[in-house]
């Protein structure tokens, strides 16, 4: 089963999106609030009609504009998690799935219950759940719909961190187990990597980028999408001689860049790439790109320490993460000089 | 009350040119004289206005100083008591709740009777016992379309001020009473159902 999208919209919310979904694939869509991504996912399950395009479910057309083709919800088979989760607050947990399925089957709504991990809840309103179990109730009401696609829009972010970490944990567990094709809507970069297979990034209704989330978030293919993704380290710069120019220094780039000699452009690296110059042993990776910086900030945060550095006589700064052993192991203090490498092949060039 | 709901579930969720319009309409009762009502339901209800005229055709019957007359007013009059309980309770539905019994494979019907109503269910009730209330307790419309024909258009309002216009106070205390207790027990089902929701 797989799920094709082109569709387009000019008024309100201005949509130009086109991607696949395969069966027991996971495409996050991601972008900025108010883009259209909740729209998008609107549109696919017929609760809004764009102007023009279509959408198919393997053979089945469920919108189709220039066919005057538009399935109501009701018959699109869509599992859909709201943002809200949307529960009904009048029904108890089991009558929530129960209401769901087309036939009613108390064992197989039992089922659904025991895989989000909610047996022994069924006689409880939705107002007696915490966060994590609601959206948890949210899930096994789209299951027992048996749907042909699984949406889900924004489903952790009415949960707090300590329970979304436990609950995309379980969520990635089950999309393992499902073979339908399943979209996420999230403005969390760290959930959609988490859980996607590919992202869709999204900017004023129009998809910019979609690949594996590793590809999006070190190869952007513009600025637009570098700052949308969140890259830290992006700068502008020129080519000259096969050499990046940018900020008083040349940085060796590697060959396949030289076709954008003499251009403006932009450029980034990831501040994981970033190669710290340890103070006991020189290796050779230090003579690449080498760069004396001072270190201005440090900020320790889940497990990683993020380092901000300014060039020597720059106003120029750059981020890197380090793992805290390595910050502890050289000994870093702020206010200190140190050497850094910026290596060639994470230097990822952009046209401006 | 079929009237008062599908009007409320109309203003609650569909955009619509004139939408305002509609409201005021709704509202106005609410807010006019209640003689200023009466003579208009005279002039348009009455045996020379074109509606009249049908209506006696028809029925042959006038619906001016009748009980029929009565009801028709009764339903306007007491209408945004109907409608504004009713309103608010679907304004507090959520727009995904609704969506979500769609998704789940509900029709709009099915998701009206399973979803809507239970959920609007203090309003809906709010509504219908308001409405009650205030139409067993109307006078001014009353008096200006209905008239006072006994056991035709005589409510207890003007059963107790005609006692009282002929001076037989027991008589217009007892009534009063009632009304008061009515009236009383109405309010505490009202704030009850409210409570509840």
């Amino acid at each position: 089963m797989a799920l094709r999208i082109n569709i387009q919209q000019w008024q309100t919310i201005p949509i130009d999106a086109q991607f696949q979904c395969a069966a027991g694939e996971v495409v996050a869509i991601v972008g900025p609030s108010g883009t259209g991504k909740s729209t998008l996912l609107r549109c696919i399950a017929g609760l809004y009609q764009p102007d023009a395009g279509f959408i198919y479910c393997d053979d089945e057309c469920w919108l189709d504009k220039s066919q005057g083709i538009h399935l109501s919800p009701q018959l699109r088979q869509v599992g859909f998690v709201f943002q809200d989760f949307a529960l009904f607050p009048h029904k108890t947990v089991l009558d929530n799935v129960l209401i769901a399925m087309a036939t009613i089957d108390k064992a197989q709504a039992l089922r659904y219950l025991e895989q989000v991990h909610l047996n022994g809840l069924e006689t409880r309103l939705p107002a007696t759940l915490s966060g994590g179990q609601k959206q948890r109730l949210a899930i096994a009401r789209a299951l027992a719909r048996q749907p042909k696609v699984l949406l889900l829009d924004e489903p952790f972010s009415a949960v707090d961190q300590v329970t979304r970490r436990k609950l995309r944990l379980e969520m990635q567990q089950l999309t393992r187990q499902l073979n339908l094709p399943i979209i996420l809507v999230t403005h969390d970069l760290d959930e959609a990597c988490f859980l996607a297979d590919k992202m869709i990034v999204l900017h004023k209704g129009k998809t910019l980028q979609q690949g594996s989330p590793q590809q999006v978030l070190q190869f952007p293919q513009n600025s637009t999408v570098a700052k949308l993704v969140d890259v830290r380290n992006l700068f502008t710069g020129v080519i000259e001689d096969g050499q990046l120019l940018w900020s008083g220094q040349s940085l060796t780039i590697l060959p396949s860049f030289e076709i954008l000699e003499n251009q403006f452009i932009h450029w980034c690296i990831r501040p994981t790439d970033i190669l710290l110059h340890s103070r006991r042993r020189v290796s050779n990776g230090d003579k690449e790109n080498a760069l004396t910086v001072r270190l201005i900030e440090m900020m320790a945060v889940g497990g990683i320490v993020t380092l901000i550095v300014q060039l020597i006589n720059q106003q120029t700064q750059l981020q890197m993460d380090l793992p805290p052993h390595v910050v502890e192991r050289n000994q870093l203090r702020i206010g200190e000089t140190l050497n850094i490498s910026l290596l060639s092949k994470a230097i990822h060039l952009m046209v401006v | 009350m079929v009237l008062a709901l599908s009007v409320a579930r109309l203003l609650a969720w569909r955009q619509f040119v004139g939408k305002g319009v509609v409201e005021a309409i709704v509202t106005l009762p609410l807010v006019l004289p209640p003689t200023v009502l009466g003579y208009f339901f005279l002039q348009f209800l009455g045996r020379q206005s074109i509606v009249g005229q049908f209506y006696e055709t028809w029925f042959d019957e006038s619906l001016v100083f009748s009980f029929s007359g009565l009801v028709v007013v009764s339903v306007v009059y007491s209408f945004p008591f109907a409608v504004q309980p009713m309103l608010r309770a679907f304004e507090a539905i959520p727009q995904s709740t609704r969506e979500a019994a769609w998704c789940c494979g509900l029709s709009p019907w099915q998701t009206f009777w399973k979803i809507e109503l239970p959920l609007a269910r203090s309003g809906v009730l709010s509504g219908m016992v308001l409405s009650f209330a205030h139409t067993v307790g109307e006078f001014g419309v009353v008096l200006m379309v209905g008239g006072n024909i006994p056991d035709e258009t005589k409510t207890i309002s003007i059963a107790i001020f005609d006692k009282v216009q002929a001076f037989d106070e027991a008589a217009a205390n007892q009534m009063a009473l009632v009304m008061l207790i009515f009236a009383f027990v109405l309010i505490s089902v009202v704030n009850l159902l409210a409570r509840q929701r």
